[in-house]
């Protein structure tokens, strides 16, 4: 069992947290924490793997640091949506389908 | 009924994840002796650095352009609605918020020319010059952002387009980000210089632009 290991054992974890809660939270501002919450864990599962075995790998890294910018990105549009859903409808949350 | 059934579907994938793992073999492609091979003309010396700037350049641009995009998305959904009176803020919190942001600014420009052989770099570099404007804007010396002027557009898209027109010089002499060896360490300061600057203001904007619009709440 080495760190590499436990850091992307932790990101599995984080990985199924995350699903969790996009899926069973209503209130859109956790739903985005927990969206995060994946990223992050999917983040750890790529660093710790790549360093499970030996030395550190450089591109996974690499590619860690270009998905965490993306991620932020994609969190401030969507921070920005909800701002604007809770401007129109005062509500933290997606309305009901109508064919529900 | 859902939850339990959510709950349990992630406790047995994360259980079947972390078993496989541990039988995991290594990974049959080793890219870490390529990457040492062709460190040397790379024009950086961390390994990182030269895989997001130069083997893997096409990456990090397309993920400025990401991060425009999401700026421009922002731009596009938040009304401006001009927020309230600044509230007031005790003086010695703004002397301390301009020392904090000064050394910030130094900060950022160390991380930028370290990222060449450190860790570090444009993007690292880029968040603590966004944190300084945020600090800035907190300690009410900055206001937030109303609709880019022309020169601050300019600012923000600057970064992307110096990448850009390095790629496009660099596709009339050859490859996509292939960089002549002589001169791949001073085309990468250049384009990091560009994105520190640019993604400074960018990531800023993501919270500068949002916070704006205050009086949006009903």
């Amino acid at each position: 069992m080495t760190s590499g290991l436990i850091f992307a054992g932790a990101g599995a974890a984080l990985f199924a947290m995350g699903v969790a809660g996009v899926l069973l939270i209503e209130h859109l501002l956790r739903r985005i924490l927990a969206f995060n919450l994946m990223g992050s864990g999917a983040f750890l599962v790529l660093v710790g793997l790549a360093q499970h075995h030996d030395a550190p790998d450089p591109v996974p890294q690499a590619m860690v640091l270009t998905g965490i910018v993306v991620a932020v990105a994609a969190t401030a549009l969507a921070l920005a949506l909800v701002r604007r859903l809770h401007g129109l409808t005062g509500s933290l949350e997606l309305p009901e389908a109508e064919d529900d | 009924m859902k939850r339990v059934v959510v709950v349990g579907g992630a406790f047995a994938f994360t259980l079947l994840l972390v078993a496989a793992m541990r039988e995991l073999a290594p990974a049959a492609i080793d890219l870490r002796p390529s990457v040492a091979a062709h460190l040397a003309a790379s024009g950086v010396e961390h390994p990182v650095t030269a895989v997001l700037l130069n083997y893997r350049g096409y990456d990090t641009l397309l993920e400025i352009a990401v991060l425009l995009l999401a700026l421009l998305g922002i731009l596009a959904v938040t009304r401006d609605q001009g927020g309230g009176a600044p509230r007031p803020v005790d003086p010695l919190l703004q002397m301390l918020a301009r020392i904090a942001a000064t050394l910030m600014i130094v900060v950022a420009i160390y991380l930028l020319w370290a990222g060449a052989f450190r860790p570090g770099g444009a993007f690292q570099a880029g968040a603590v010059l966004a944190a300084a404007m945020v600090l800035l804007h907190l300690t009410g010396l900055l206001p937030g952002w109303r609709q880019p002027g022309v020169r601050l557009r300019w600012g923000l898209a600057a970064g992307f387009l110096v990448f850009l027109a390095v790629a496009a010089a660099l596709l009339l002499a050859g490859g996509l980000l292939t960089y002549p060896p002589a001169h791949a360490g001073a085309l990468i300061l250049l384009i990091e210089s560009g994105l520190t600057f640019s993604l400074g203001l960018i990531l800023a904007g993501l919270f500068l632009f949002l916070s704006r619009d205050e009086g949006d709440a009903p």
